[in-house]
């Protein structure tokens, strides 16, 4: 099986690094587990729904962390938040020639809600620390449960993105929106709706994701290793320039898109002529039409 | 407290701070000083405009005034919870936010956060946390949501909640909470002016947080765990 969106957390890394060549930190074994959960009757596990370690790919060595979607949406609480910390910390010692975060997660995990919010706050830190010592931190989404909240704060603190059509980013989920400001705001149980507003093709066409591709492992590692390598070719710390360009580009989106209701118009606005086509193309098909159109914003 | 009174007791000196649709700057003198201060007011959410207008503020102070400290103000009732924000990719202005301030850090400048009235989830999370320090006044109010919301999303009985944040600080909220967790250095009491005072000379860009956490006994497993996989 080589399916991203239905492989656990371990499996994704087993595949992404080679059977036996992922070394893991804090394994199961080790019982890390969350002191919150146990009071609220929830259940916990060993590892506290994340996965980290080492790995080698083209002859260097990746730190990576896999955050598991099966345990509480890969929600982030005391531990596990601990664990990414410690990764991006051990990252600044040893320094690996990158590091991969495959992000599945609803954020921060409500039964630990303030140890969580404080937990995301530090990866965003420690991450760009990681940055600040030259090492490239490229995230992958995939997995079902997408990437929300706090944790789709911390993709967008990565030098880049991959992911798959399936995979989803965005900050509140369209059930959060959707309990607060009403369904005629978000309908979350319009699918197609919320896969155009937070899908994969939808974040790459506004420039907020670097690579599309099909859901399969292998094609997220060779994006991975193309994004790692080209990070390298531009700064990996954070600049000025590069902030301000950033600055630029985002207001530019609010400028020409902000009156839009529905993506389809982004995308038709972005030149793509047929955007009901859109859903259904497969990423490479995707991809070469986005190449010939003037689409993305950046 | 509203920003007004605030930016009198925490600059005697006066100021030079405007509020425009919520969003709060301008400078101030400590001492001798110069501070940009930068913010928010009227509880509001933050969505893609003033996310961006905080981050324009950042660079520019950045871009044109080398070391010169900063103090973000911080009174948001969160991310602004609406379907064309996130369409635009509000994770995106968020992180934009956050990567400003901490280019603001790593150039050496000092960035003080202060919780002067609410400070809920997403937008707390790229302003005052991204700080050296934050710091909160008392009777604010710091949160992820609700105990009713809570209650809901984890199917755990409120009442049960309410029980158990009288000793777990990690359900409550609160600034007492986010103290003994290390997410805030302190609650200024007294002269507020004096407390800025000290706030900078004692800022270290160094993410101090989980040591503090478990010093203070409200975040007994971030440090450790963290420490067993980096060391």
């Amino acid at each position: 099986m080589n399916s991203y969106l239905e492989s656990t957390a371990r499996e994704r890394l087993a595949l992404l690094f080679g059977p036996d060549n992922f070394a893991e930190w804090l394994p199961p074994a080790a019982r890390f587990v969350s002191p919150h959960l146990a009071q609220l009757d929830a259940p916990t596990a060993f590892d506290d729904g994340v996965v980290i370690g080492r790995g080698v790919l083209d002859e260097k060595q990746f730190f990576a962390a896999a955050q598991e979607g099966g345990f509480m949406g890969g929600a982030v609480g005391e531990v596990h938040g601990a664990k990414l910390v410690g990764l991006l910390r051990r990252a600044l010692v040893e320094r690996p020639h990158a590091v991969l975060l495959l992000l599945e997660t609803g954020g921060v995990r409500l039964h630990e809600a303030n140890a969580g919010l404080i937990a995301v706050s530090e990866v965003m830190r420690a991450l760009l620390d990681v940055r600040a010592a030259g090492i490239a931190v490229v995230v992958l989404v995939g997995g079902s449960n997408g990437c929300f909240g706090g944790m789709g704060i911390v993709a967008r603190c990565a030098n880049a993105i991959v992911m798959s059509e399936q995979g989803r980013l965005a900050m509140s989920g369209p059930e959060v929106i959707e309990t607060a400001s009403g369904v005629e705001e978000f309908d979350s149980r319009d699918r197609g709706l919320v896969w155009r507003t937070t899908g994969g093709k939808h974040r790459y066409l506004l420039g907020d994701c670097d690579r599309l591709v099909d859901d399969s492992i292998d094609a997220f590692r060779s994006a991975a290793l193309e994004l790692v390598a080209a990070a390298y070719d531009k700064t990996i710390p954070l600049t000025l320039a590069a902030l301000e360009a950033e600055q630029h580009m985002l207001q530019d989106r609010i400028d020409r898109f902000g009156m839009q209701t529905e993506p389809m118009a982004i995308w038709r606005q972005l030149g793509i002529a047929d955007p009901q086509a859109i859903a259904m193309l497969e990423a490479d098909d995707f991809m070469a039409l986005v190449s010939t159109s003037t689409a993305r914003s950046h | 407290m509203d920003w007004q009174t605030l930016a009198t007791q925490l600059f005697p000196q006066g100021h030079q701070i405007t509020a425009s649709d919520s969003f709060l700057s301008g400078t101030a003198m400590v001492g001798d000083t110069t501070v940009a201060v930068i913010g928010t007011t009227d509880h509001t959410p933050i969505g893609v405009e003033i996310a961006l207008a905080q981050a324009r503020a950042v660079l520019a102070t950045v871009r044109d005034f080398p070391q010169r400290p900063i103090l973000i103000l911080v009174d948001t009732q969160g991310q602004r919870l609406r379907h064309r924000d996130e369409m635009l990719g509000i994770n995106s202005y968020m992180a934009h936010l956050g990567k400003c301030i901490a280019l603001a850090r790593q150039s050496g400048h000092r960035v003080i956060g202060l919780v002067y009235d609410q400070a809920l989830s997403g937008g707390f999370i790229t302003s005052g946390l991204m700080a050296d320090d934050c710091y909160a006044l008392p009777g604010t109010t710091i949160r992820v949501m609700g105990l009713p919301a809570m209650a809901r999303i984890t199917k755990v009985p409120e009442e049960r909640l309410i029980e158990l944040a009288k000793d777990n600080p990690v359900f409550a909220p609160g600034p007492e909470n986010y103290v003994r967790m290390g997410g805030l250095q302190a609650i200024w009491q007294g002269d507020l002016s004096l407390r800025l005072v000290e706030a900078l000379a004692a800022a270290d860009p160094l993410d101090r947080r989980s040591t503090l956490g478990l010093e203070r006994g409200g975040r007994k497993m971030a440090r450790p765990v963290s420490d067993a996989v980096a060391s």
